[in-house]
C-alpha cells in the first residue's frame, strides 16, 4: 500500500495536467466521433450511437490508462529512477511493489473512467444513476490490464519494446472488441476469436450498466476477466521478481 | 521502536556476531561472482570490504541485504537467516547504495518521509527524527528543494540521512564517497565516526585506501569472489608489505636494480619502479644516487598492500 500511496502523492502534484487529460480527451473523442459519426449512424444496438460509443469508450479507457501506467510509468520507476531498488532496501518486498502498482494502475483507470462517465452523463448519454455500478468494474478492468502491462515491463529492454504490445495487442482490441460496433456484426470466426480477448468482456459488462440495461452472462464475463487478471498478475509477480532480485 | 545503543563497556566480550556467513557463494549463469566467502562482523565495529572492480563486493552486499539470493553457504544477520527474515532484518538495517536512487518526484524532506513510510514509521516519530537527520547532514535549508537541484555531494548526504531514517543498528554503505569532493568526503567520514560512536555497526566498501584506513577497524580484501586477506589496517600493512617504499619514475638501469640488497623487492608498473624494503637505508642511498630521476621515498601504506594482493593489472 505504501507503493500505491507514493504514486498517489506524485499524481496529486501533477493533478492539473492529469485532470485535463482525463476530461479533455474523452470530451474530444466523444463529441467528435459520437456526434460526428452518430449523425450518419443514428442508432446502434438499440441505443443512440453516442451512448453506444461512450459506454464502450469507458471500458477501452480503463484498459488504455492501466496499460500505459503499467508500462511507461512502471518502467520509469523500475529502470531510470531505480525507485524499486530503493524500496527493496526497506522491509517492503517485490510482492508489495507489484500489488501496489497493480492497485495504482487500477486506480488511475478508475479516475479516467469516472471522468468519461461524468462527461457522458453531462452530454446526456447516461440515463440512470445505476451507472455508478460500472465504477468497480472499471477498477477491475484496470487491474486486469495492468497485470499484462507489468509482464511486458518486466521483459522490456527499453521503451520501444512497448510499441509491440501496443500495436499487436492493444490496437486490435480497441478496434475489434465492441467499442465502436457490436461484435455480432463481425464474421463468425472472428467472433469466436474476439471472445478470448479480455476487453470484449469488459465492454459486455460496462456497456449495459452505463446504459441502464440488464447485464447478460455477468458471471461468465466477470469470471473471464478475473481469471485473466489473476493469471497475468501471478506471471507478472514472478517476472518482476526475476528482474529485480538477481 | 527507537533503539538506543547499549554501552559498549557493559557488553560481554563474546557478544553475538552481527553478520555471520560461511562459505557464501553466488553464481551468475554458472560463473562464480562470490566463491566461498567466510565473513564475520562483530557488533559496533566498522568493517571494510575492499577489492578491485568486479571482485564481488557489491554482490556480497546484495546477498547480505537479501536483494540477491545466495547460491550456497550460510548467511545470518542478527542471528537470523536473511532468506527467511528479510523484512525483520531490513527493518533494523540502513543502506546507502552505490548508485543514487533518491526519488526525483519528491523534495528532500519528502524523500525522508516517503522512505520512513516504507518502514511504517509512525508520523510522530518521523516528525521528530527527520528534522534531526536534515540538521545532521546540514540539509535543513534545502528541505523543500527538489532532488534534481542537489549536487552529487548533497545527494549523497541525503542518501545517508535516508539510510538512518529507521535508526538502524546496522549500516551498509557501498562506496559512500565515490565521486565526492574532499569537503563532502570529510563530512561523510565524520558522520560515520559519529555513527560508530553511537554504537552502530558499519559495513562499507571503498576504493579509497585512506578512507579504509581512517574509518575501518577490520578490513577484508577480496578478489574474484574469494578472500585474499583480513586484518586491521595496520595489521595488513605489517603482514603484507615492507615498511618503506621508493617510487622511481622514468629510467633506471638494470645494473642499478641488480645492485640492490636481496632484502629489497621490486615491482614495475608502467614507467614506474617500486622498490620495497624493511630498511630505509638502502632505499635512501639509491635515491641519492639518482639525482636526475624523479623519485619518492615514503612509508608503505594500505594502497601498497592492496596492489600487492590484487595485482596491478587494470580491471573491467
Amino acid at each position: 500500500m505504501t507503493v500505491w500511496r507514493r504514486n498517489a502523492l506524485v499524481w496529486r502534484r501533477l493533478m492539473g495536467a492529469s485532470v485535463l487529460l482525463h476530461f479533455g480527451e474523452p470530451l474530444i473523442y466523444l463529441l467528435g466521433l459520437g456526434y460526428g459519426l452518430g449523425r450518419f449512424v443514428g442508432e446502434m444496438a438499440g441505443m443512440p450511437y453516442f451512448t453506444f460509443l461512450a459506454s464502450g469508450f469507458i471500458a477501452w479507457s480503463a484498459m488504455n490508462v492501466a496499460s500505459m501506467e503499467s508500462m511507461w510509468s512502471v518502467y520509469t520507476r523500475m529502470v531510470p529512477q531505480q525507485t524499486y531498488a530503493a524500496i527493496l532496501a526497506t522491509p517492503a518486498e517485490v510482492d508489495d511493489i507489484v500489488i501496489g502498482e497493480l492497485l495504482w494502475c487500477a486506480t488511475k483507470s478508475l479516475f479516467s473512467g469516472t471522468a468519461i462517465l461524468v462527461v457522458a452523463a453531462l452530454l446526456g448519454a447516461v440515463n440512470d444513476w445505476t451507472a455508478v455500478f460500472a465504477l468497480p468494474v472499471i477498477f477491475l478492468t484496470g487491474f486486469c490490464f495492468a497485470a499484462p502491462g507489468l509482464i511486458i515491463t518486466a521483459l522490456a529492454r527499453g521503451y520501444e519494446y512497448f510499441n509491440f504490445y501496443m500495436t499487436l495487442v492493444m490496437t486490435p482490441m480497441f478496434i475489434l472488441c465492441g467499442v465502436f460496433y457490436p461484435i455480432n456484426t463481425l464474421p463468425a470466426p472472428m467472433q469466436s476469436v474476439v471472445q478470448f480477448l479480455p476487453l470484449t468482456h469488459a465492454v459486455e459488462i460496462i456497456r449495459p450498466i452505463v446504459v441502464g440495461q440488464p447485464v447478460t452472462n455477468l458471471g461468465l464475463h466477470l469470471g473471464t476477466l478475473g481469471l485473466f487478471g489473476l493469471v497475468t498478475a501471478w506471471v507478472a509477480t514472478i517476472l518482476i521478481r526475476r528482474r529485480l532480485i538477481q | 521502536m527507537p533503539l538506543s545503543p547499549p554501552d559498549p563497556k557493559s557488553l560481554p566480550a563474546s557478544a553475538p556476531l552481527l553478520v555471520h556467513c560461511q562459505n557464501l557463494s553466488k553464481n551468475f549463469n554458472g560463473k562464480p561472482a562470490v566463491a566461498g566467502l567466510d565473513l564475520d562482523i562483530p557488533p559496533r565495529i566498522c568493517f571494510g570490504l575492499l577489492g578491485p572492480n568486479g571482485a564481488g563486493k557489491t554482490t556480497t552486499l546484495r546477498m547480505l541485504l537479501g536483494q540477491s539470493p545466495r547460491s550456497g553457504g550460510t548467511l545470518e544477520i542478527f542471528g537470523e537467516d536473511i532468506e527467511l527474515n528479510r523484512r525483520q532484518i531490513r527493518q533494523r538495517t540502513g543502506i546507502v547504495p552505490q548508485a543514487d536512487n533518491l526519488d526525483p518526484d519528491f523534495t528532500v524532506e519528502e524523500n525522508l518521509r516517503m522512505y520512513g513510510s516504507y518502514f511504517r514509521l509512525p508520523t510522530h516519530e518521523m516528525n521528530r527524527r527527520i528534522p534531526q537527520l536534515l540538521d545532521m547532514v546540514e540539509l535543513s535549508a534545502r528541505a523543500a528543494d527538489r532532488i534534481d537541484t542537489l549536487s552529487g555531494g548533497l545527494k549523497r548526504r541525503l542518501t545517508l540521512a535516508r539510510a538512518l531514517v529507521n535508526d538502524p543498528e546496522f549500516l551498509v554503505l557501498d562506496e559512500p564517497t565515490t565521486g565526492l569532493d574532499p569537503q563532502a568526503r570529510h563530512m561523510i567520514w565524520s558522520l560515520l565516526h559519529r555513527m560508530k560512536r553511537n554504537g552502530k555497526t558499519i559495513l562499507l566498501t571503498t576504493h579509497y585506501m585512506e578512507e579504509a584506513e581512517r574509518l575501518c577497524d577490520q578490513l577484508m580484501v577480496i578478489d574474484n569472489g574469494t578472500l585474499l586477506a583480513q586484518d586491521s589496517p595496520t595489521g595488513l600493512i605489517r603482514k603484507y608489505c615492507e615498511s618503506d617504499v621508493l617510487e622511481i619514475r622514468g629510467g633506471i638501469s638494470k645494473e642499478t636494480v641488480g645492485r640492490l640488497p636481496p632484502s629489497c623487492r621490486t615491482e614495475y608498473a608502467g614507467e614506474s619502479l617500486y622498490i620495497y624494503s624493511n630498511h630505509a637505508k638502502p632505499l635512501l642511498e639509491l635515491a641519492q644516487g639518482l639525482a636526475d630521476t624523479a623519485c619518492l621515498h615514503r612509508h608503505s601504506g594500505l594502497e601498497d598492500v592492496f596492489l600487492r594482493l590484487t595485482g596491478r593489472e587494470l580491471r573491467g
